[in-house]
């Protein structure tokens, strides 16, 4: 398009820009490597160094004695088990009602259920909280399961896209056999949209391995807590020992980490299909 | 199948979403309106006492109004700034360039990381005098700020932390930037256009409606920001000075703390239609710039 020696200049300086902006996505995770491997000693006498001068990896054991991360990782991960599973499973159930069975009403309510995720949560979280205090629940892990067994709007939208892409011939092909909708969701459609179902895993797993609200509002005990309300709690009981810390950070986002390495893909597709907001 | 079997099979396949929204959603809501017309405190009393909460709130509560403008700071800042990074992040990795997979790899990873890990890395990279920031500021002989321990600096604080985030839409823009016509750009350079009028009189218009789509998604996020200043706040409440108290955190400490629960509903009622203002904003000013193709 341009000529040669300009285009190669611009390149170099787009390419110099992009490692600059590269370097400050990047240095806050090396800076929390280090810290972590630091010593209290280390750290406070203030030097610009991201190699420890002793390497303490003891830091990483030693949390687990000073808080009980143990027990957090355990609470969390069954919490996480059970609110991916049930995500995936009945956001698809849902998402295939609203793609491919044609119901009176259909459009207004899924016009319905794309207006929910304009609502700020918080109009509901305290009548949410009213209702779970009254039932007796507060305190226990349904405030934090319950609500997945009913479905979310974006995981319903992200699936119902997939969905419409499952050709109508094969599902009339199906009646014609005799088969129901159970059946057809089960057998045909569910299959064809598996890469669709784990990016909703992936997601999913972001998002209650990270949160913080739910435990917050609803967990007591400390013998509950998850990950997130373990790593608020040590934050005040640590007097700022900033390599507890961010060794207790880099755990907790660990696994975070290692899923977007290895499952990439998946991230990129699910932000694609957002993207896509065009109804088709 | 007949008409009223699908309608049947429709409903049974929708019922788990029509009892979340009765029972999770909808019931909430007329709970709250009604509710913030009272002196609800969970345990003992609801008293109706009309519009008093809303008239408590815009006339004799100031933190209320603290709040509020805490958070139109915020978002006033952070949503443009954001958004102005990723797109100029975008720009400059929609070109061949070496290594374009692992610049998008990078970029990208702060976004999908949240959580109080996050805020808890932020809080050591913006420490005074072990942190990250200030310790790279000395090398150049700056003195840093204190941050997150100085009430001018705060609120910055946290759009800096968000700026490092702005990857998340990246992804968006690039695939946007990916499906503009090669032939527009040929075309536009025959004519004699320089590189920045390919920008704004074509990458620009063409991605206008991604733009559209995150301004509005990301105000309404950054307006019901609370996480972050929960956490980083020293007291959970706002601190210093409530320059980190906005507005669902104060609404949470009405809730929660003091179970002020009437007057929280009312708060959560008026965030509702100033959130929906923005958004009617949102849609009736983007009829001026938003290009959609077929128009």
């Amino acid at each position: 398009m341009y000529n040669n020696g300009k285009m190669k200049f611009w390149r170099a300086f787009n390419f110099v820009l992009l490692l600059a902006g590269s370097l400050f996505m990047i240095a806050p995770l090396f800076w929390m490597i280090s810290i972590s491997l630091k010593t209290m000693e280390e750290i406070y006498r203030g030097e610009f160094t991201f190699i420890p001068e002793d390497i303490q990896f003891s830091n990483f054991t030693d949390i687990f004695t000073v808080a009980p991360f143990g027990t957090y990782f355990i609470n969390t991960a069954v919490i996480t088990v059970i609110v991916v599973l049930a995500n995936v499973f009945v956001n698809a159930y849902i998402a295939y009602g609203f793609a491919k069975i044609e119901f009176k009403g259909r459009g207004p309510l899924f016009i319905i259920v794309l207006s929910t995720m304009m609502l700020p949560g918080f109009i509901t979280l305290i009548p949410q909280y009213v209702i779970f205090a009254k039932l007796g629940l507060v305190n226990t892990y349904y405030p934090l399961i319950l609500p997945a067994l009913f479905g979310s709007a974006f995981n319903i939208f992200l699936l119902r896209q997939f969905f419409k892409g499952v050709p109508n011939s094969m599902i009339e092909a199906a009646k014609m056999e005799g088969a129901n909708h159970f059946q057809i969701f089960f057998k045909i459609a569910l299959p064809m949209i598996k890469p669709a179902l784990f990016t909703v895993a992936i997601f999913s797993f972001n998002g209650v391995w990270n949160d913080f609200l739910g435990p917050l509002l609803y967990l007591n005990d400390e013998s509950l807590y998850t990950l997130q309300l373990g790593l608020q709690v040590f934050k005040e009981q640590s007097n700022t020992q900033w390599n507890y810390l961010m060794a207790g950070s880099l755990l907790v986002l660990l696994p975070v980490i290692v899923l977007f390495f290895f499952f990439q893909r998946y991230f990129i597709e699910g932000s694609n299909i957002l993207g896509n907001t065009d109804e088709k | 199948m007949n008409k009223k079997k699908e309608n049947i099979y429709g409903y049974i396949f929708i019922l788990p979403w029509i009892i979340g929204f009765l029972g999770l959603t909808l019931g909430p809501l007329l709970f709250s309106l009604a509710g913030s017309f009272t002196n609800y405190n969970v345990t003992s009393r609801m008293d109706f006492i009309g519009f008093e909460n809303y008239s408590r709130m815009f006339a004799h509560d100031d933190l209320f109004w603290t709040s509020l403008y805490n958070t139109m700071y915020f978002v006033l800042f952070s949503v443009p700034l954001t958004t102005i990074a990723a797109i100029l992040i975008s720009t400059m990795m929609n070109q061949s360039i070496p290594g374009m997979r692992i610049f998008r790899t990078i970029y990208y990873l702060p976004a999908i990381l949240s959580g109080v890990g996050v805020y808890l890395l932020w809080m050591q990279l913006l420490d005074p005098s072990t942190g990250l920031i200030n310790q790279f500021l000395d090398i150049f002989g700056i003195e840093g700020p204190n941050w997150l321990f100085d009430a001018g600096w705060a609120k910055p604080s946290l759009i800096f932390m968000k700026l490092w985030s702005a990857g998340g839409s990246m992804l968006l823009y690039l695939a946007a930037m990916q499906g503009i016509s090669k032939t527009l750009y040929e075309a536009a350079v025959m004519d004699g256009a320089s590189r920045a009028q390919l920008f704004f009189k074509i990458t620009l218009p063409m991605v206008s409606p991604i733009i559209f789509f995150d301004i509005v998604t990301s105000t309404i996020g950054s307006f019901q920001i609370f996480q972050e200043a929960y956490v980083m706040s020293a007291d959970n409440a706002g601190a210093p000075e409530n320059s980190l108290l906005f507005y669902n955190l104060y609404m949470w400490i009405k809730a929660f703390n003091v179970f002020d629960m009437g007057y929280a509903m009312a708060m959560s009622w008026i965030l509702f239609i100033i959130v929906l203002l923005l958004t009617l904003l949102n849609f009736k000013l983007s009829k001026r710039w938003v290009h959609y193709e077929g128009d």
